[in-house]
């Protein structure tokens, strides 16, 4: 029992590290623009298509790469398109209508992922993607529980960029540009710091983590279909509001509670189909009694 | 030699005009004020200076370059430095942060430069560093946000009611410090609600009311006009 508990927790883990990063971007968007782009779900799922992209092609070559390098390209490859991808949407979708109502942007943002989601459906067909698998499939044996070392892969790879963008908001002139564009925009300029550069930057940032999240997921749960990014979108959006949204932090613990909250459903409900009525529910009970979420207000803050 | 030369303007704020067709110039280092009752469009003008706010018409020219097309992180980057109303330091940077924030742009070496003259010129922000500038008190805002303005190597600062809501101590202890400042090459353009204090340090003011000039001078002259006495300084 303690044993598959033990499998349970590490499953999780892995799970949640991939809801964590998508999170970020949710959590980073509206730290700043308190604009919840509803888009972020569907350039994950184009991040995940355009590692596949990279990874097929880099193997497909008569090289013999190994499989380091390939992994490496693919996710450099479909992180730099997909910073490109966010950055574009910002310039062409969202600018024009900074000082519009919000809720003229959030439509466009759903309206920027059905887009995205038809343009896949259009360009590549229904048929689900196979992932190719990029990493060999030993199995280590530790304390009774059985790690595989592309669960080690995930869980680091994501701890790694989770370390890095703590440190990049938290100590860079980047990262102070733009905690102070979310607590006061205006002033911003008055620092002979561009807004619309910073904005742009954390999207690039925000997409090229959700690319690098699409990698991992394509790895650990290789088939890939153009709808993919509504389900796991709202799950990070989820877990992005438990953590409190705008707080980086907040949106990797949140995307670690949801990856638990989707491992242990069926291991206490009969079914994994109560999953969703799981995390909605624990949503609903967050907004009902802590509104600003786990960690507090919604503004990038060092904990 | 003429520094800050505005010509004919007008804003709009709330779609009323705010500002109707004013002119003034600010020459290099000098300190100039601008005096006003509430709402007589003080502050409109400062923002429309460095950007915060559009002009609807005129001309701002700034060391013989047109300001009006360029955004606002621009200009401060040519060395308009405004230290807003409200003083607008943001809570969740340190005050080390909000310095460092402010030297945006330019080099490490010269931020190190610039942060000793600002420690030196205030210290109780050497001491309070590490904080969050939410923890600071409204002086010692009032000294971070004047410590930003310049750290941006601004030519010219734009001061807004630097006065406002501070201690009379701390008031004469700020207005020593511009004067310092000014002394050191800087050039000003002070917008205050306290005229007396205001044109005490002021080499010259121009008096706003409802959105038009309708006096300026030399301060000495100003302090003894009968219908400033009887306006703003309460005699």
């Amino acid at each position: 029992m303690l044993q598959i508990l033990g499998q349970n927790v590490l499953n999780a883990l892995q799970l949640g590290s991939v809801y964590a990063l998508i999170a970020l971007g949710y959590t980073m968007v509206y730290g700043i623009l308190t604009l919840i782009n509803f888009a972020h779900g569907d350039i994950f799922m184009v991040g995940a298509y355009l590692s596949l992209a990279a990874a097929a092609f880099l193997l497909g070559l008569p090289l013999g790469l190994p499989l380091v390098v390939v992994f490496v390209g693919a996710m450099v490859f479909s992180m730099l398109l997909t910073a490109l991808l966010g950055v574009t949407i910002e310039r062409l979708a969202y600018r024009p209508l900074r000082q519009a109502p919000r809720v003229s942007a959030v439509i466009t943002a759903l309206g920027v992922g059905l887009f995205l989601e038809n343009f896949t459906l259009g360009l590549l067909g229904p048929e689900p993607r196979h992932f190719p698998s990029l990493i060999t499939m030993g199995v280590w044996e530790v304390a009774g529980l059985t790690i595989t070392p592309l669960q080690v892969l995930i869980i680091l790879g994501a701890a790694v960029l989770m370390v890095l963008l703590d440190l990049l908001v938290g100590h860079t002139l980047l990262g102070m540009a733009m905690r102070a564009i979310s607590y006061n925009r205006p002033i911003v300029p008055l620092m002979g710091v561009s807004v619309d550069r910073v904005i742009s930057l954390t999207f690039a940032i925000g997409s090229a983590i959700a690319a690098a999240g699409g990698l991992l997921y394509g790895l650990a749960y290789p088939v890939l279909d153009p709808y993919m990014g509504i389900r796991i979108g709202w799950w990070a959006f989820i877990a992005a509001v438990v953590g409190g949204i705008g707080n980086i932090r907040g949106a990797m613990l949140g995307g670690f509670i949801l990856g638990a909250v989707e491992i242990f459903t069926p291991m206490v409900l009969p079914s994994s189909t109560y999953r969703d009525f799981v995390a909605f529910s624990l949503l609903l009970l967050l907004l009902v009694f802590k509104p600003t979420g786990l960690l507090g207000r919604p503004v990038f803050e060092r904990v | 030699m003429t520094l800050l030369e505005v010509i004919d303007l007008w804003i709009a704020y709330d779609r009323i005009n705010a500002v109707r067709g004013v002119s003034f110039a600010v020459g290099e280092g000098e300190i100039v004020t601008l005096i006003g009752a509430n709402g007589a469009g003080k502050s409109t003008i400062l923002r429309a200076i460095s950007g915060l706010l559009p002009a609807a018409r005129g001309s701002i020219t700034f060391a013989g370059e047109d300001l009006l097309s360029l955004p606002a992180h621009l200009r401060t980057q040519r060395g308009i430095a405004h230290v807003p109303e409200g003083r607008g330091i943001f809570g969740n940077l340190t005050v080390l942060e909000n310095l460092r924030l402010a030297a945006y742009g330019r080099s490490q070496a010269q931020f190190r430069q610039d942060l000793r003259e600002v420690y030196r010129l205030f210290p109780r922000l050497a001491e309070r560093r590490q904080q969050w500038g939410n923890t600071l008190s409204g002086g010692e805002q009032q000294m971070l946000a004047v410590g930003r303005a310049l750290m941006s190597r601004g030519r010219l600062l734009l001061l807004d009611e630097p006065s406002m809501g501070l201690a009379p101590m701390l008031v004469r202890e700020i207005f020593k410090v511009i004067q310092r400042l000014n002394r050191q090459g800087a050039t000003i353009l002070l917008v205050e609600q306290n005229a007396n204090l205001a044109l005490e340090v002021a080499h010259r003011a121009y008096i706003l009311e409802n959105g038009e000039i309708f006096l300026s001078g030399p301060s000495r002259e100003l302090q003894h006009h009968p219908r400033v006495q009887e306006a703003y300084l309460g005699g």
